[in-house]
């Protein structure tokens, strides 16, 4: 069964008649981001790594690569295999064990993102065609759960790998090099409760809403991925609302944390 | 194989020889499962998908009760020779996200309020994939639902659009799926609240806004058979028993 957060009668009442007054609890703006950390390198064992902050929310990505066997499909490709550990010091609501089906869905949007929007070079990645190419490992660990660590954990990832270094001597491989990234995928997760959507819901505002939808935009501003997620519904317009939203959001915190 | 390798479109019709904003052909039977509370079995072009759904009944095991509501569980399962190489059985990633989000376009219609402590389990196998099948299972699903007699607000209908050669495309099959530039699968209220919308692969906003549209366009028509589907086994059942009660079910 899913991971539920408990939130009182009282408090949702608080939240909702604060909606009504059109604001949020901590004051921010319906399209306005907590503040946004990033900090790089912060696990020299990894390849790549990325601790991000995103309010109180926290999340650590490390990458890990290793030389294995490519896909019969694609010979001459790396392979991505992303992993989300939604370890139990992070909420109360997380419980030891094999991923439930939140940290599946968070790592195959995590996945999705960085796939979809095509940014790994994965032919860069062949070492021996149809033998030995390079495999990427995208693990997140999510560390404090303040709400919308999908997001956190997507900049993470994307983060993590621009900070990868292809660790190529270690195999006798030659020189170690950069990954080469190719875009830079952004997540941006909207919530809507009675018509009012927010953006990076915080933890309470995720247990009052029960639908959300993630976008995920690439540097051109296209759509490499979305998802809606919980049991309400969606309006059309709400969605193409939501999409304008993420397209403006994504490309101010892609233009902030990860091109400068 | 690229998606360049492949020419999606001859003389503006698809390989199969449908048009850009046409659906594969379907067939939906209600019924299908003496022990199941509802079923449905439904094809899509090349899918085989079928549905059974027990319930409301006992929880178990029982902490998953809800005091207020009944749990909603949604199975969907892939039979190991239902794709060209054989799928590993049991679930896997890919299945408990699509698990995941199919309970979720299903929940909102459901009024699960009417039977606290209960469960309404809901089991979608896939029998041969041919692309779309979380779509399939949807609307398999939810004509299961409605055969079983859980109460909803409305049907729910199911639909993907995809884009290749830079034209969107309603109701992808393989080879657009696979070789294809992205993939839109959405779940609507036959009023069009959206209660499914996932998409992978690569559009401009433009392109998802008529991805979309298209996407509805679809469900709404499905929509039609399912309930044309739901009309013919109570008609035929009314006509059988002529003025005796009708049992639901059997």
């Amino acid at each position: 069964m899913p991971v539920t957060n408990v939130i009182s009668e009282i408090k949702k009442d608080f939240i909702y008649n604060h909606l009504l007054k059109g604001e949020r609890v901590d004051g921010r703006t319906f399209d306005q981001y907590r503040e946004i950390s990033i900090e790089r390198d912060v696990i020299r064992k990894a390849e790549g790594s990325a601790l991000v902050k995103l309010g109180s929310s926290q999340v650590l990505v490390g990458v890990k690569m290793q030389p294995g066997e490519p896909f019969q499909d694609s010979p001459s490709r790396g392979v991505i295999i992303t992993n989300a550990e939604l370890v139990p010091l992070a909420s109360p609501s997380f419980e030891p064990g094999p991923p439930n089906e939140m940290g599946i869905e968070l790592a195959r949007l995590v996945d999705r993102g960085v796939r979809e929007s095509k940014a790994i070079d994965l032919e860069a990645l062949c070492i021996v065609p149809g033998k030995q190419v390079w495999i990427v490992f995208i693990d997140v660990h999510i560390l404090d759960d303040c709400g919308n660590i999908l997001d956190a954990a997507a900049l993470g990832a994307i983060a993590a790998l621009m900070s990868t270094k292809v660790p190529a001597s270690r195999f006798g491989l030659g020189e170690d090099y950069i990954l080469p990234i190719r875009d830079i995928p952004i997540a941006t997760t909207t919530i809507e409760f009675n018509d009012v959507l927010m953006l990076d819901p915080g933890v309470d505002e995720e247990a009052i809403a029960n639908t959300r939808l993630t976008i995920i935009t690439t540097a051109n501003g296209n759509i490499c991925g979305a998802q809606k997620s919980g049991t309400g519904m969606l309006k059309p317009e709400q969605v193409y609302r939501i999409i304008d939203i993420a397209c403006e959001k994504a490309k101010e915190i892609r233009e902030k944390f990860l091109e400068a | 194989m690229d998606e360049s390798d492949i020419s999606f479109f001859k003389d503006g019709l698809r390989l199969d020889g449908r048009r850009a904003d046409q659906l594969r052909p379907i067939k939906i039977e209600v019924g299908v499962l003496a022990r199941a509370d509802g079923s449905c079995y439904i094809e899509m072009g090349g899918n085989k998908v079928i549905a059974a759904v027990y319930g409301p009944r006992e929880v178990h095991p029982r902490h998953l009760q809800e005091i207020t509501r009944a749990i909603v569980r949604y199975r969907y399962n892939m039979a190991s020779f239902s794709v060209e190489e054989r799928k590993r059985p049991g679930p896997d990633r890919r299945s408990h996200e699509l698990s995941k989000v199919s309970r979720e376009a299903l929940e909102p219609v459901i009024l699960t309020s009417f039977f606290p402590r209960s469960v309404i389990d809901v089991f979608v196998e896939v029998l041969q994939a041919d692309a779309g099948t979380r779509t399939a299972g949807i609307n398999a699903a939810a004509v299961a639902l409605a055969d079983a007699g859980i109460p909803m607000k409305s049907m729910i209908s199911s639909c993907a659009a995809g884009k290749v050669e830079d034209t969107i495309v309603l109701d992808p099959m393989k080879e657009e799926d696979n070789f294809g530039q992205a993939d839109l699968p959405i779940a609507m209220t036959p009023n069009g609240d959206i209660t499914l919308m996932q998409m992978d692969g690569n559009l401009t906003p433009d392109e998802f806004h008529g991805a979309v549209e298209m996407a509805m366009k679809g469900a709404r028509d499905i929509y039609e058979l399912q309930r044309k589907a739901l009309v013919d086994k109570y008609s035929k059942m009314v006509e059988k028993t002529g003025q005796e009660e009708v049992h639901a079910c059997d």
